[in-house]
This record gives C-alpha cells, structure tokens and sequence, in this order.
C-alpha cells in the first residue's frame, strides 16, 4: 500500500511541471504589458517601472522566469502579487474558505443525494421515486446562478433565514445557503446515479440468494444493496470534489464569498503571472490528492480492485 | 402423471406438496403465465429432479415455494403445503423464517451468486447469525469453518478472510452448498447447482451433496437441463415443458420407457445418455448398428437424435487414409506473469509441446478442464495468438510466416465459431450483416451475389431466409449460434475451429446444433477442430480425441479407443464424469 502512494506521488511530478508549464506559457502569452495596465491611465515613471520590472523578473526571457518561479517554490516562496501581498499569504487567505465550501456541498449532496437515490432506487416507479426525478431533473436544467437568486430571495430575504452574501471570514452558518446552492446541481446527478446503481444491483444473483439464506430486507438493502451500489456514486462524488472547487467561482461571486474564484478570476484579469500559477499548482494538487483518495476508496469498497499490497 | 410418484409413498407424510401450481409474471400486456398447474410430491429425505429447457419453468417453481420469484413474478393460484404448513399465504416476514433455516437455496451461477465486496467468511456468517444457528463471535466463526469444511473447503479457516474473487468457481459453489446446509435445512433446493461448471467437479459436487444431504437427511429438489444428470442423481424425475409437467415418475422408469414426445427428445438429445448409448453398441458388436438400441427415434425426435446423427456421420466419413488439414508441432506457449506481491514474475506454461493431425473431412476433439489450455491452442491455431514456439500446418502450408494478404487467405480457408452466442454477433449489425461481413472483408463478389449467398446459408444452417434483416436480440441463443455458423461457412472454409460452440446451450439446441454440424461436414467435407470440456458431446461428434491437461496432451486416440479403453487416469475421470454414468440402460 505505502509503495502504492509513493508510486502515485512520483507519478504526480510530472504532471505538478506539465501543468505549472503550460499556465505559466498561456498566462505568458497574454496581450498587453501587465505593469502597464496597472497604472491604467496614468503615465508610469520610467524608473518606476523599470524597478518593478526587474522586481517580477519581467525583463527576463520566458524560460527563465518559469524557472526562477519553479526555484521560488522550492524554498516555499510563491512570489508576490503586484499588489505587494506574497502569494502564499492570498492563498492561506482564500483556499480555506472555498474548501470549506466545497467540504459542505460535497456532505450535502452526498448524503441527500444518495438517500433520496436509494429510496427512489427501491421504490421504482412509485410516487416517491416520479416526484424525485422531475425535481432532480429541474436542479440539472436551471442554471446555477438562477438557483442561487432565487434561493437569495427565498431563504435571505422572504424567510430571513440566511444572510445573502457571506460576511468577512466566512464563518459556516453564512455558508449554509451558498453551499446548499452549490451542492444542487450534482446532488440531483447523484440522486440519479444512486437510483440507477440501486436498481442495477437490486435485480443481481447475489441479492436473491441473500434472501434464499434467510436475510430480512431489512439487513440486505444496507449490506448487499446500498454498499454494491455506491461505488460508482461515490467514485463520481470524489473527482466531484475538484469540480466544486472550480465550479465555486460563480456561487462565490454571487454570494461574495472571498474564496478562491474570485481572487483568481482578479489575478487572470491583471495578467499576475505567479498568482496564477500558484492558485492553478495548488489547484492542480488537490486534484491529484482527491484522485489518489479516490483510488484508495475505490479499493476499500471492492476488494477485487485492491492494489496488490 | 403424477399418480405414479403418490402411489409409491408410504404413510409418511410428504414435506413438500405442490397442488394445481401457477404462477404469472405480470407485463404491460397483462399476466403472461410461467407455470400452469404443477402437482408434485417430494418426501422428507428424498431427492426429486426437475427437468426441462430454459423457459419450461422449472427454475421458477423452485423459487416460487419460498417466494423467490423476480418483481413482476407473483403466484396466481394453487397450493404449495411445506411440512403441513401453506406457503402461499405466508407474508413476506413468515416467508424469512422458512428460507435459509427449513428451505435452503443453492443458486445456479457461483460467479454471480456471492456479493463480490463482502469476504467469504463473512457472507456465511450472516447466514448463520440470520439463521440464529450460533450467536455470538466466537461460536458463529466456529461454526462457519465446520460448514465450509462440510463443503469441502479443507483449508475453511485461513480462507474466511478472502473473496470471491479469489475463489474458483467450483469452490465458490461449495460454499454457496455450505451456505444451503448451514442451518441443516429440512428442504434444499439446488437450482442447477453445477451446470456452469466442469463436468469433473460437477461431478465431484453433486457426489459430495448427496453424502451431505443423505447425512442430514435434508430432501433435495434438484433442477437441471440434463436429463441423464437427473436420472442419475434422484430416485424421482418431474418434467416439465412450457409451464406444465409432461412426465413424472420413478427416474430408471422414465429413461428406459419415456411416454410424452418432450421426454422422448429430452432422452435423445442428451448427450450423456447417447454417449452411454453408442458406447454399449459398439461394445456389443462391432458394426456401428447404433439404432437398434431401445430407443428408436421417431418422428418426434426427428432431427435432434444423437444417435442418428452419430450414425449418419460415419456413413459419409472417408474410408481411405486423407492427407492432414491441421497438424501441430510442438506447439508451445508460454505467458509470463507479473508477480503478485513480491517482485517476482512466474510463467504459464499455457500449451506445452502440443502434437497432433486432423484428417481432411473428420473431427477431433480436444477435451480438457477449464485452464487445460485447449482454447490457447484453438487460437494460436487461428493465429488470434503467436506460438512461443513449435509450428502449424494448415493443408501443408506454415501459418508463421505468414502475413497481410496471405493471412487473409488462410483466415479465408479457416473459420471459427466461438461459445457465447450472445457476445460473438454484434448487437447493432442485422443477420443479414453478419452473415455477409466475410463476405464482404474478403470481397467475395457483387452486392446481388452476396445477398443470395446470405439467403443460400441461412437455408443451410435451418434458418427462415426472413430472418435477414432481423437483429440478434430478437433471436433465441440456438438460432444465435446457428448465425454464428453460417457466418463461418460464409467463405466456403475446409478447416472450422469450434471452440466450447455447443457448450452455452440448452440440450435439445445442443442436439440440433450438433446434427446440423454432422451435415454439414458430410455436406461440405469439413475438417473439425472440436474444443469441448464435455466428452459426452466428443462421442457423438469426434473420429478423434486428444485429452489435455495443464497444458499437454495425456492422451490422443480414435474416439472408440479411449472411450473402451482409457489409458490415464485424468481420462477415466473425464469419462466417470459424463453424467448418467452410473446408470445402466437396458441395453
């Protein structure tokens, strides 16, 4: 198993400069001069911006920035952003908050969305199961941001049970509603998924020996039937996880969140190279981190796929 | 009918007694009936077979008595009295006090009948605990080791921990045989508890339930396609054809003078009672003057009888020596493995040194276990696989070197027809489509000349020319397999490959099948390569046999020569395991 991990770790090497490489060259390429728009109207003094210039080794050729950054990391040193603030300061800044986000939205259609699958799964057909695919199907249709106004008006400003946008430090009852809102969209595919797996599984062999060996229904949907069923629900919900980080940038926006979409959407609009760069390697790691996680789980819940130990 | 088996009871009272049985499955056309009226009478301790084709619905009587039926499946009318109590108007809830504790299950298919994410131990523990046969850890661990090992699982305790995974499909099914005994069931029913799997270990299976069941002193219903396994295995035989039963009586009694038409080509068509058949005649003289037997096919059993097919096929067999269609040198294949955990790669020795010649226009068979290495064979002959090394001669040619168009030749002159009918036709092509793709990859003639040469082979394999533009799906598996052969036909080959081609299907399929195969060799003058593990099959089809295990081949003789008189051992075995064997005929 630890040589497992330490395979995927080195595995994960080359993807971490593959992917640093590529943002670094795209934000690279970018028209204009970053330090020009800075200054917006203004006329710069040269002086000035030639000490910046030499500051964010802008005046060197591309290869040698990327490697300076790349050396620059090693040492723990992300760079600074052009507003003076270190990088790594805006990233222990705002990738708590989204991660907390994401965390809830992921328990949120996780949990509700799996046991509203199972019941609709077991109940095939029935009222239950018609009411939860229409609904279901709604949530996949509507567009996030329209959930997320209406869910504003309704539980912010008709109930009064949520604030509307997310004070400063985003404590977690603020998140509720955004994370709510966030969740929706996947919880009604994994209702889905969940209801389809349970279907699948409830109509295998193995079931109905189960109950040939005397088990009450009771003990075989949880043991036999839930357990089959939610590996494919559950190896979808974990590479989920990185969609939502990504996927936060709207809710955040609307919900003022100061989490990691909006700080990066900033940075990609000022052309800061290492902000960027920094925002997407980190991003990059907790995907490889949630996808190993994935495998790992993967293995626990069918044996016949466990990593030779 | 069902006079004869209430006329041999005693005053015992029976434990299980069907009356009038129906049941229904209930479809958006309205109930479509499964079973229509079955009686049956099974006495305590006493074994009972079921017999019929797929969709006779014998499985569905079984699992209807402990209400084992799939969704729309419901019992529509009739009785089913288990030790004096009426089961049809159990609820669900009473229903889980009588399965697994006084009625076990054994299912058909050990591959799909264990939860492959549960271990083993585990999933005979639930039972137990179910069951309340022990509680408690320690005592229910306990008695989880002594029900495996019951099942002949020697090595039960270092095995709880693992999965089915890592279990063969034999030992998979006794475990599936412990779980059924575990709680010392009054009633055991075994829906064809071995038909998926070899003939050798379903022998070994089916001899070690009868010691356990007549142990117990559980009474067993057996359910089962073969009828010479049936007669073989209990005193009291039940056919069953389209819902109702057609024949039931004292096993010996059926099989030596079967009445109803069904149970006359049930008799015919199965293999192991034909192979017994054949062997007695040739035994008792030496011209092969197989119809004069007890039996003697009539118009019901037209075109299903072994024994005239068998018969027919000798008389076009070539008399004069033929040059060889196939010969195999020292055939070799080595697999290298990657090794499991310690860094260590192994070797399969697949096929080792593999000899052997098929005459022009005859059959041979190769008969061996699951794992035997008679399928790598098959395909390093077909060139699907490349030779570690030794050599192969198609009609005196080398097939190694051989390359683009002069492969596509060979492929052209050679054609195989695989086991599953379901997975070997593509679900998106029509009939049409398949049987001519040959025929197009080859561009064998116009599109008018194709399309009659579809019509020409759809007539030679027994199928309706409409049939053309019709999708697998919507055929039976023997029709599948019959699309299967006309596409192999479709070039004209010498030389078609079988591999495992009758082994999926149902008995009397499995005879048409087999007849037309013999038809079609005197017909077109094919040569047979005939992958089997069943050698009952190899008695009625082969001129020759070679015997293959772990790799090599043990034995390789005329069909006669090793069915009188088998040299090895591992033969014998193969040969003790045709069911029926312990049955004498009177012949």
């Amino acid at each position: 198993m630890a040589g497992y991990i330490f395979r995927r770790i080195l595995q994960a090497i080359p993807v971490l400069l593959g992917t640093t490489f590529l943002i670094y060259f795209m934000v690279f390429a970018m028209p204009g001069d970053p330090l020009l728009a800075l200054f917006g109207d203004k006329t710069p003094n040269p002086a000035l911006l030639e000490r910046l210039r030499q500051e964010y080794h802008l005046d060197q050729p591309f290869i040698v920035q990327y490697f300076l950054y790349l050396g620059g990391i090693l040492r723990g040193d992300f760079g600074t952003s052009f507003s003076g603030e270190p990088v790594s300061a805006i990233l222990a800044r705002t990738f708590p908050v989204t991660i907390r986000l994401a965390i809830m939205a992921l328990f949120i259609e996780f949990v509700g969305g799996v046991l509203i699958g199972l019941v609709s799964g077991l109940r095939k057909g029935k009222l239950f199961d018609a009411s939860a695919l229409v609904v279901s199907l709604i949530f996949i249709s509507l567009p996030i941001f329209v959930i997320a106004f209406v869910g504003q008006f309704i539980f912010g400003i008709q109930l009064g049970w949520a604030r509307t946008t997310v004070s400063s430090g985003a404590p977690i009852q603020d998140l509720i509603l955004p994370a709510f809102v966030l969740a929706s969209i996947t919880f009604a595919q994994i209702v889905r998924l969940t209801r389809a797996s349970v279907i699948e599984t409830q109509s295998l062999d193995f079931v109905r020996t189960a109950y040939g060996k005397g088990l009450t229904r009771r003990r075989i949907i949880p043991v036999h039937i839930l357990r089959n069923s939610l590996i494919p629900v559950v190896t979808y919900a974990a590479t989920d996880f990185g969609v939502l980080l990504v996927g936060a940038t709207v809710t955040e926006g609307i919900f003022n969140v100061p989490g990691v979409g909006r700080t990066l959407y900033q940075a990609i609009i000022r052309g800061e190279g290492p902000t960027v760069v920094s925002f997407v390697t980190v991003m990059v790691l907790i995907y490889l981190v949630v996808n190993l996680v994935v495998d790992l789980l993967y293995g626990l819940l069918d044996p016949r796929i466990r990593y030779v130990k | 009918m069902s006079d004869r088996i209430t006329a041999s009871s005693d005053e015992q009272a029976p434990l299980l007694k069907i009356r009038d049985l129906q049941v229904g499955f209930q479809t958006t056309e309205g109930v479509v009936p499964a079973v229509r009226g079955v009686d049956l009478t099974l006495m305590p301790g006493q074994t009972l077979a079921i017999v019929g084709e797929s969709g006779s619905g014998k499985s569905t009587t079984a699992h209807a008595i402990i209400n084992l039926l799939p969704g729309p499946g419901r019992i529509t009318g009739g009785s089913i009295e288990f030790d004096g109590k009426e089961l049809t108007k159990y609820s669900e809830k009473e229903m889980e006090e009588i399965r697994g504790k006084l009625i076990g299950f054994v299912p058909q298919d050990p591959m799909s009948n264990l939860n492959p994410v549960w271990s083993i131990g585990f999933q005979v523990e639930e039972t137990i605990r179910a069951n309340g046969i022990a509680t408690g850890r320690k005592e229910v661990r306990a008695h989880a080791i002594q029900v495996l090992r019951e099942a002949g699982l020697a090595d039960a305790d270092k095995r709880l921990k693992q999965f089915p995974h890592q279990f063969s499909g034999g030992m998979r099914q006794r475990v599936l045989i412990g779980i059924g005994l575990s709680s010392r069931p009054k009633l055991l029913i075994a829906d064809e508890p071995t038909s998926a799997l070899d003939v050798t270990v379903q022998r070994r299976i089916l001899d070690h339930l009868e010691t356990l069941t007549r142990d117990i002193g559980t009474a067993v219903l057996f359910i089962t396609h073969d009828l010479g396994l049936a007669a073989e295995r209990a005193e009291q035989l039940v056919v069953m054809y389209k819902g109702k039963i057609v024949e039931a009586g004292p096993s010996k009694e059926i099989l030596q003078n079967p009445i109803h038409p069904y149970t006359q080509r049930l008799v015919a068509a199965a293999p192991s009672l034909a192979s017994r058949r054949i062997q007695s005649a040739t035994h008792e003289s030496a011209t092969h003057a197989l119809s004069d037997l007890d039996y003697a096919p009539t118009s019901v059993t037209e075109g299903l009888d072994l024994i005239a097919a068998a018969e027919q096929r000798l008389e076009h067999l070539p008399t004069t020596k033929r040059p060889d269609a196939i010969v195999v040198k020292d055939l070799t294949k080595v697999y290298k493995i990657r090794g499991q955990g310690r860094g260590a790669s192994g070797e399969v020795i697949a096929s080792d040194k593999v000899n052997f010649s098929v005459e022009k226009g005859t059959t041979t068979a190769l008969v061996g276990e699951s794992g035997s290495g008679k399928s790598t064979v098959a395909r390093m002959i077909l060139r699907l696989e490349d030779p570690t090394s030794g050599s192969i001669m198609i009609d005196g040619q080398d097939v190694a070197p051989l390359k683009g168009k002069q492969l596509l030749d060979l492929r052209r002159r050679m054609q195989p027809v695989f086991q599953d009918p379901y997975g070997s036709l593509d679900p998106l092509r029509n009939i049409g489509n398949t049987i001519g793709e040959p025929l197009h990859t080859h561009k064998v003639g116009d599109r008018t000349s194709r399309k009659e040469r579809v019509l020409e082979l759809l007539d030679q394999v027994a199928l309706p020319q409409s049939l053309i533009t019709r999708y697998p799906n919507e055929l039976s598996g023997g029709q599948r397999q019959r699309v299967a052969i006309a596409r192999a036909l479709a070039l004209k080959p010498d030389v078609v490959i079988l591999d495992e081609a009758v082994s999926a299907l149902d008995v009397l399929v499995q005879a048409q099948i087999l007849k037309l195969l013999a038809d079609l060799q005197a017909e077109l003058e094919l040569t047979y390569l005939f992958i089997t593990h069943d050698l009952a099959v190899v008695r009625v089809i082969a001129d020759n046999v070679c015997v293959m295990q772990k790799g090599r081949i043990v034995e390789a003789a005329s069909t006669d020569d090793v069915f009188d008189n088998p040299q090895e051992q591992y033969t014998k075995e193969l040969l003790n395991a045709i069911p029926g064997a312990g049955i004498t005929l009177g012949v």
